[in-house]
């Protein structure tokens, strides 16, 4: 059926496959670059409005996940490059290997931080998911054998099953194809029984607990799935930039993850996509105009906040059904 | 021993200090419901403009009541534009709006006051040193700020059970509706807890300038940390905001202070060193992990 919302869906599709027809078009290069960057935060935003949209779970540590998948790709590149084994391991550079390793590591950090703080609800879960990603940043900032304060250099892209993936194209349409699976994925999961019965104990926990459904392991798994999602996002960001540091998991882009999701519109799996790309076209529009850009971007937030709850694809939804 | 001593009080200091923000915070939070994160931006703002008065007048005591001032008028400010839209609204809302309001002031503080840290001088009666055992000195401008934490915790006790605005906060965050069909200007009460949550924060930023430097971000390092004090004390408690203030003010300053030592005497080498440092930032977070699986609501729970 084509109504407003589907169409603007297939319009976020056209765009993200017109992108590099675009650049050739333009002559250049970051166009793909900003476009790989929506994509791989758009996983990231994907997997938070899992939480945070379907499940009202407002996770304001998502950015620990992020930086872990990032940082366990670069540690295994560091120990490959500079050929010191980590417990007996030699390190590895192959991304069918670290890629899942990211993901597995992130999952399990997901694991161990949600079992704690989804005993708790409500403002406390807040707190709590922001104080243990603040703990794992300071983690990161001490350990000076991975640099520390400073981070850490890949020295170079993985390789994708023995390939080179440094070409710019060749790493976008992997960063596409990768967020176009999470998109698909948390679809298929949302409206399957385990995301019926996310929504429902977002509506009344009693009501479902009533219908004897253990609440509290659903919505466990749901972080960790969500912790897995972000920790490839990390992993794909640290190919991006050939570079991790503590400011992957900093509270502030926490808040930039949740900046996205709201801005694009809550539970609506195109919605945190476009989210992504709004908020980084701002930023880089705004940081390139003026250094305070902040200070414009801060009342944006704030207008966003106060007078779009529902966000962008709110507007383009419309009267559509929900 | 000695040492001991010292990094006992130093903790003690630090948990006064974290009192100070998780009060105004638990109060805010207690009785309005609204969880803000620009809470550690008025701490900033009263550290600045604390350093700004102690530049121009050359004294510390101009720079106290001018940090108070700021950052009382910008909270109730902030209460009366912005975060009175936001009772109604669910803690993403406010989590958001908040988080909006920490990036305008950082971006205002850097384009008005540069990003360079500055220090507000320790006020000449206080600069020296105090004897407080025979052969344990410790700084008096340290001793004063554990003086005004412990006079201001002393202080809001009495104004909360004792008084009718501490009555009237307290039938406030127990049944809001109540109080209104009583005939109580709420909206007042909040702008004034608000305000007095504000004027706090302030009042701890300006009291850190001497010994810290005021910079941008000192507000939300200090934030998250208060977050953790008052989810190990339990939100919405005075008392609870006391007791955790206490608890985690000691463990991470005697943590950073033995814990890379403890390990040193196990393992040796490189290894030791960085693995204690790591693992000193994060015992906070330990211990309020340890709280949660013993005492999800903290350990004073409000009921309710």
């Amino acid at each position: 059926m084509l109504n407003r919302t589907n169409l603007a869906t297939l319009l976020v599709v056209l765009a993200f496959l017109a992108v590099p027809m675009a650049a050739t078009w333009l002559g250049t290069n970051y166009v793909i670059t900003l476009a790989t960057r929506v994509a791989i935060y758009g996983i990231v935003a994907v997997s938070l409005d899992m939480l945070v949209g379907r499940g009202n779970l407002v996770s304001f540590g998502h950015a620990a996940y992020f930086g872990l998948g990032g940082y366990a790709v670069a540690i295994a590149s560091f120990h490959l490059a500079n050929d010191v084994p980590i417990f007996g391991w030699s390190g590895t550079n192959e991304a069918l290997i670290a890629w899942p390793l990211a993901m597995a590591v992130a999952g399990l950090a997901a694991l161990v931080i949600g079992a704690l703080s989804l005993r708790t609800a409500g403002v406390y879960f807040i707190m709590i998911t922001l104080a243990f990603a603040q703990m794992l940043f300071f983690l990161f900032v001490a350990l000076k054998y991975y640099g520390g304060d400073d981070g850490l250099s890949l020295s170079t892209r993985n390789l994708f099953a023995g390939n080179r993936i440094t070409d710019s194209r060749t790493f976008y349409w992997i960063c596409v194809s990768a967020l176009a699976l999470c998109v698909l994925l948390s679809w298929r999961i949302l409206n399957s029984r385990f995301g019926m019965v996310l929504r429902g104990a977002a509506a009344s926990e009693r009501r479902m607990a009533a219908l004897g459904f253990p609440v509290y392991r659903y919505r466990l798994a749901a972080f960790v799935i969500a912790g897995m999602m972000a920790g490839l996002a990390g992993a794909l960001w640290a190919n991006q930039n050939r570079f991790v540091s503590p400011d992957m998991l900093s509270w502030v882009r926490s808040g930039e993850f949740l900046v996205m999701v709201i801005m694009g519109g809550l539970s609506s799996l195109v919605g945190p996509v476009v989210g992504a790309a709004a908020f980084l076209l701002i930023e880089s529009y705004l940081s390139g105009a003026t250094e305070h850009w902040q200070m414009i971007f801060g009342p944006f937030v704030l207008l966003v906040a106060v007078f779009a709850p529902r966000g962008l694809w709110g507007a383009v939804r419309g009267k559509d059904r929900q | 021993m000695q040492l001991f001593l010292e990094q006992l009080l130093n903790g003690l200091q630090l948990s006064l200090t974290l009192f100070l923000l998780a009060a105004g915070l638990t109060l805010v939070f207690g009785i309005m419901g609204v969880i803000n994160l620009a809470h550690g931006s008025l701490y900033m703002i009263g550290a600045y403009a604390g350093a700004y008065a102690a530049a121009k007048t050359g004294t510390f005591w101009l720079a106290l009541p001018a940090g108070l001032a700021a950052a009382a008028l910008v909270g109730a400010a902030m209460e009366f534009i912005i975060v009175r839209r936001l009772y109604a609204r669910d803690h993403l809302s406010q989590v958001l709006a908040t988080f909006g309001l920490i990036l305008f002031f950082n971006g205002f503080i850097a384009w008005s006051a540069g990003r360079s840290p500055l220090l507000i001088e320790t006020p000449p009666q206080l600069a020296g040193f105090v004897e407080v055992l025979p052969g344990l000195r410790y700084p008096a401008y340290r001793l004063a700020m554990m003086a005004v934490g412990v006079a201001v915790a002393l202080g809001l006790w009495w104004m909360i059970s004792r008084t009718r605005v501490g009555m009237l906060i307290r039938a406030g965050s127990d049944k809001r509706e109540m109080v209104e069909a009583l005939g109580v200007d709420i909206a007042k009460l909040f702008t004034l807890v608000f305000a007095l949550g504000a004027l706090l924060a302030g009042l701890a930023g300006v009291m850190v300038g001497p010994i810290r430097s005021v910079q941008i971000g000192m507000g939300e390092q200090v934030l998250i940390t208060t977050f953790v004090v008052i989810v190990v004390g339990g939100i919405g408690s005075i008392r609870g905001a006391f007791a955790g203030a206490l608890l985690i003010g000691l463990c991470d300053t005697l943590g950073r202070a033995y814990v890379p030592m403890l390990l040193k005497s196990w393992l040796s080498g490189p290894l030791a060193d960085g693995l204690g440092a790591a693992l000193a930032s994060v015992i906070i977070y330990l211990v309020m992990a340890l709280v949660l699986v013993i005492r999800p609501r903290g350990l004073f729970p409000v009921s309710g």
